[in-house]
């Protein structure tokens, strides 16, 4: 089970903001989050969204265990 | 140091802690920044954060920003939360052997801040809320240093 979480923009967007789903890898993450919600499916392939896996941004595919924390990060704005 | 504070702050005091007990730097440059009200249009910001992962992030642009402008020490705390306008929302400061690395320290550091930090931003008002993404004019403000040769 990954702990699935949402920041900014895609947890309003969602409703939710931290979920455990059992996924073996990201592309099947996203799959599975897109054909549960086509909204947040079409946020997750949006401009400037970066994916962290344990904290650490990454690109493309990468599989997923049982205590990987995936995060869906929006484009970021502090200040 | 880097924190992140639910907590308004007082920047005076915090600018006064840092200069405190250093006889060699000979400069400290500082800026805070505060949330505005938009003429009415907003009423509060909502800051979030990625606990550990913000941090971590700041962290690793305050380790180049050391290297680059040979800063002999930074500070940055930025509020998460509510936060009304005319608060403080971020507070920077850099102390180096001589003012223009202070300066550009800060400078670096904020236009970093505002469109690479793990930070969610959303404007509440009036007329609903909604979630700011940095304007082209934050992407420009960080891409001086881009183009600019490390010194």
């Amino acid at each position: 089970m990954a702990r699935v979480l949402l920041f900014g923009r895609l947890s309003d967007l969602a409703g939710w903001r931290e979920r455990q789903i059992d996924s073996p890898s990201l592309s099947a993450l996203r799959a599975r989050l897109s054909a549960e919600d086509a909204g947040l499916g079409e946020a997750l392939l949006g401009t400037g969204l970066q994916v962290a896996l344990d904290q650490v941004i990454v690109r493309g595919d990468a599989p997923l265990n049982a205590a990987t924390e995936v995060a869906f990060l929006p484009p970021m704005s502090g200040g | 140091m880097i924190r992140l504070t639910f907590d308004p702050f007082e920047p005076g005091a915090l600018l006064t802690a840092f200069c405190q007990g250093r006889q060699d730097v000979g400069a400290v440059a500082s800026f805070t920044g505060l949330a505005r009200a938009e003429a009415g249009a907003t009423t509060s910001l909502e800051l979030e954060a990625y606990p550990g992962f913000t941090e971590s992030e700041i962290g690793k642009t305050a380790d180049r920003a050391r290297a680059r402008f040979a800063l002999d020490d930074l500070f940055i705390l930025h509020r998460i939360g509510r936060i009304a306008p005319g608060e403080p929302i971020v507070f920077v400061a850099a102390a180096a052997r001589h003012r223009r690395a202070a300066f550009e320290g800060c400078d670096f550091l904020m236009d970093y801040l505002k469109s690479r930090a793990p930070f969610w931003k959303k404007e509440h008002g009036p007329a609903g809320a909604r979630w700011i993404e940095p304007t082209e004019q934050d992407r420009a403000d960080l891409q001086r240093w881009e183009k600019e040769s490390p010194r």
